[in-house]
């Protein structure tokens, strides 16, 4: 049905695992708005034409009203309107939910364009090439103003607000090509900030991931940045220098001088790369520079994916490098 | 010529002449003419801008106007349309007019402070629209931060300037309502003896006070950060980009309400008049406007279900935005209701308000899409949204003051209008309107975002749909212009109660004195009393 809608009707593709729900919830909003609207359409035309004044002078009955119909219309209307809510609500959730096993990519908004990072370190403007079949679950932020990531064959859109990581996922169902907007009006060309999905079969994927990745992997391009931006003197991995290592940090959570616990996501690596003085670890003191303007977005994002790749290489305490190379392997699948 | 009619007072309009006697007049009739004159012009302005962007979506391409021309357009368009026509429409103009007629009073309880709120209303319109034309804006009427406070080069701030004095002046007409109607209500006028119009005003005012300072902060939070770099917003500065979308919803949500209550206080006078029946369910019609008020300022978030908020207040949102539908609903039930076994017209003011019944119920149902959470995340943001607030705003409200100026046209100017042009007018209105917006609900599913000026391709046919639309509804709206004038100098005389209807107002001659009543009037009736009316009526039967 959705597939004669498409090639009869304007209708977007339906192309990803949530898009049938979200039109079953759309669906069932336009059964019942339809009918109700054809109810009062039909009353109200009915009463003009039933009810025309057939003499300048008459007057009709006059009825003041009745509670029992009030209660009773108002009451009706407060319970079909809770089915919508549970129906939208229950999508909602399904939205909100990424499944463990998503690919983590990373994108980046600015005026007027959309950077995309894979983890195996392949870059894309304006384009995002996906697997069907997999989930995918994008961090995303913004380095200017806000923008929103809006996939309409995917039925998903996440705002893109400077200052915060939002994430957004989705399974690709069927290869095709399909629409990328940003949707948060962000100056003047802001209907420029378009691009691609390509959604591919998993071996056409692999392919194109071999053919794409220039600089090495997301995270062997984040260990650059640790040497080159000088992380490496004091965060040293074993832990021996004046700040703590990042060995393990990645969904840990951190004891701050302040007493409170906080849970190392995303948001807190950025913050505290960016900001090092707003969340400080407990038996550490506050002597890290600001990165905050030295660093663009995406070197803080490949920073992060080297953080988060040695999380998985905890039990290769002896050789650093050799185990982020290969965290980064498992990461990227 | 009897005595008595030599010796009555001359009308409003004829009182004093001269230029000097509208500029510096305290009748709230002759203000709501000043406001008339203004919020008809600010709305050709807007309504222009409109044109020019429907004419640049003729073609995906991006052929007409450069893209920062294009954002100029829509951002003069929004906010021309919402802070200098919408939100002053109906309240100052209709509104002025009518509150001390409809509660037996000679004029509102601050005639100088209502003149200052036109003059302040005309001073920050002037700001803005200097602010459009010396260079534009192009924030859109959001004025979303870090865009606005330091991305955009454009006058921001005099724009947002324009806006918060006008703010001042709906805050000033608020508070006179507001006294007015506790105040100087005639005696035996008791509170649920008001007009359904009366209550949705007073309902309005109370949102214009309590809502319009929360903008004035915010849009003076904006300019500090723009102007002396203190991070409010901006995360580079340490600020908080949404924070600045709370704040402007926190006003803008229940700003919605002051452009659509007054509107339906006026459909429930048209259709009580128009159906010859009491508006069925008075009380749960009044009530529903404080609800609606209400409910109001706690729905803001659902403008911002993709912006980022927690899955829990997104919930609570949603839910309380269902809850805010449903007294719209109930005021929709009532008025079918008021025609079942009525004896309904089809005169113009009732072709408006039945218009503005079926398409105001489109644009509520489609509200409904918006509230549901999983939904809202795929047309959020998109042409869906826009056609959705177009049947409210414009499918509304302006049906309503369209269906207003009608219906009181003969009392303000003693003139009927032309009946056949008119109903043809309310027609080219309905039919323009809905082949303009209904293809955005399509085009907004299928994922065209708003505030585009280059597109693809495919969506082409229904934005050809949606421009020629607007071409229907540009004459539409023009044709009342004409028309109106015309019979203010050159239509038939109005009798005292034309349609007839039971309002205190039509009590008095067509034009009405200064003094609106030469004695306080005593009430003994219900508001929608149509039994009272017997007596005319039979009186007139007798005479043919």
């Amino acid at each position: 049905m959705v597939d004669w809608l498409t090639r009869n009707i304007p209708f977007p593709p339906q192309a990803s695992s949530v898009a049938g729900h979200v039109d079953a919830a759309y669906l069932y909003l336009v059964i019942t708005t339809v009918s109700l609207a054809v109810l009062l359409a039909v009353l109200v035309i009915t009463f003009a034409i039933r009810y025309h004044r057939r003499s300048r002078y008459e007057i009709p009955p006059q009825i003041q009203g009745n509670n029992l119909i009030e209660f009773g219309w108002t009451g009706a209307t407060f319970g079909l309107f809770l089915t919508m809510f549970l129906f939208g609500a229950k999508v909602y959730f399904d939205l909100q939910v990424p499944p463990a096993n998503a690919i983590e990519m990373y994108a980046t908004g600015k005026q007027w364009m959309w950077k995309v990072q894979h983890p195996g370190g392949q870059r894309e403007i304006n384009e995002l090439h996906v697997p069907v079949g997999q989930a995918v679950r994008l961090t995303m932020t913004s380095q200017d103003v806000i923008h929103s990531f809006f996939v309409p064959a995917f039925r998903v859109k996440q705002d893109v607000v400077p200052g915060r990581y939002s994430t957004l996922w989705f399974t690709a169902t069927k290869p095709g090509t399909y629409h990328l907007f940003c949707a948060e009006y962000c100056g003047a060309k802001h209907s420029g900030m378009v691009g691609y999905v390509y959604a591919m079969e998993p071996a056409e994927y692999d392919r194109w991931l071999t053919s794409g990745a220039a600089e090495g992997s997301l995270s062997s391009q984040g260990e650059k940045l640790y040497q080159q931006y000088g992380c490496s003197t004091c965060h040293d991995l074993e832990g021996k220098g004046p700040g703590p290592s990042f060995r393990g940090v990645y969904r840990s959570q951190v004891r701050l001088d302040n007493g409170s616990t906080v849970f190392a996501d995303e948001s807190y690596l950025r913050e505290s790369i960016l900001q090092s003085d707003a969340k400080v670890v407990l038996g550490f003191k506050s002597i890290m520079p600001i990165f905050r303007g030295q660093l663009q977005e995406d070197q803080v994002l490949a920073l992060i994916e080297y953080i988060k790749a040695l999380e998985n290489s905890r039990p290769n305490v002896e050789s650093p490098s050799a185990g982020s190379t290969a965290g980064s392997e498992t990461g990227a699948r | 010529m009897s005595a008595a009619a030599v010796h009555s007072p001359p009308n409003y309009l004829r009182a004093e002449q001269g230029i000097k006697s509208w500029l510096l007049t305290t009748d709230h009739k002759r203000i709501a003419w000043l406001y008339i004159a203004a919020i008809t012009a600010f709305f050709f302005v807007g309504g222009f801008a409109a044109m020019l962007m429907r004419l640049e979506l003729l073609t995906p391409q991006g052929d007409l106007v450069a893209s920062d021309t294009y954002n100029k357009l829509f951002s003069m368009h929004g906010i021309i349309m919402v802070w200098f026509f919408l939100i002053p429409s109906i309240p100052t103009t209709l509104g002025n007019f009518l509150i001390p007629f409809m509660i037996g009073a000679k004029d509102l309880a601050f005639p100088k402070l209502n003149l200052a709120s036109w003059y302040i209303f005309m001073l920050g319109g002037i700001v803005t629209l200097w602010a459009m034309l010396a260079g534009g804006v192009d924030t859109g009427w959001t004025f979303y931060t870090p865009f606005s406070s330091l991305y955009s080069t454009t006058n921001v701030i005099w724009a947002a300037t324009g806006i918060l004095i006008s703010g001042f002046s709906s805050i000033l007409t608020g508070l006179n309502f507001i006294v007015t109607v506790h105040t100087m209500r005639a005696p035996g006028m008791t509170w649920f003896r008001l007009p359904l119009f009366v209550w949705s005003h007073y309902t309005t005012s109370l949102i214009l006070v309590l809502a319009t300072p929360v903008l004035a902060i915010t849009l003076a939070l904006v300019a500090v950060e723009r102007i002396f770099g203190v991070g409010f917003f901006d995360p580079k500065l340490g600020g908080d980009p949404v924070l600045f979308q709370h704040l402007f919803w926190f006003y803008s949500h229940p700003a919605v309400y002051i452009m659509i209550l007054p509107g339906m206080g006026v459909v429930s006078e048209l259709v009580a008049t128009f159906s010859r029946r009491a508006v069925f369910g008075y009380t749960f019609v009044a009530f529903a406007s404080v609800a609606i008020g209400v409910l109001g300022f706690l729905v803001w978030g659902h403008h911002m279900f993709v912006a980022g908020q927690s899955v829990y207040s997104a919930l609570v949102f949603s839910v309380l935005s269902y809850a805010v539908a449903v007294p719209s609903a109930i005021k929709v039930f009532n008025w079918t209701a008021t025609m079942f076994r009525g004896s309904v017209s089809w005169d113009t003011p009732m072709l408006y308000a039945i218009g503005f019944i079926g398409l105001f119920t489109g644009g509520g149902l489609t509200g409904l899409f918006l509230a549901a959470l999983g939904v809202d995340v795929h047309v959020t943001e998109t042409y869906f949204v826009v056609a959705h607030f177009h049947y409210i705003m414009v499918g509304g409200t302006v049906m309503a003051y369209l269906g207003g100026i009608h219906y009181w046209w003969p009392k303000m100017t003693g003139k009927m209008y032309p009946e056949g042009l008119a109903r043809l007018s309310a027609l080219i209105v309905f039919i323009g309107f809905n082949l303009t917006f209904f293809p955005q609900y399509l085009v907004g599913y299928w994922g065209m975002p708003r505030r585009y000026h280059v597109y693809p391709p495919e969506f082409q046919v229904l934005n050809v749909m949606s421009s020629a639309g607007a071409s229907i509804l540009g004459i539409g709206y023009l044709m009342p212009l004409f028309y109106l004038i015309w019979a203010a100098k050159y239509g038939r005389a109005a009798t005292a109660n034309p349609w007839p209807a039971t309002g205190l107002e039509w009590k008095t001659p067509s034009p009405p004195s200064t003094h609106n009543f030469e004695e306080t009037p005593i009430v003994l009736h219900d508001a929608y009393d149509f039994e009272a009316l017997r007596p005319i009526i039979e009186e007139e039967h007798s005479h043919r």
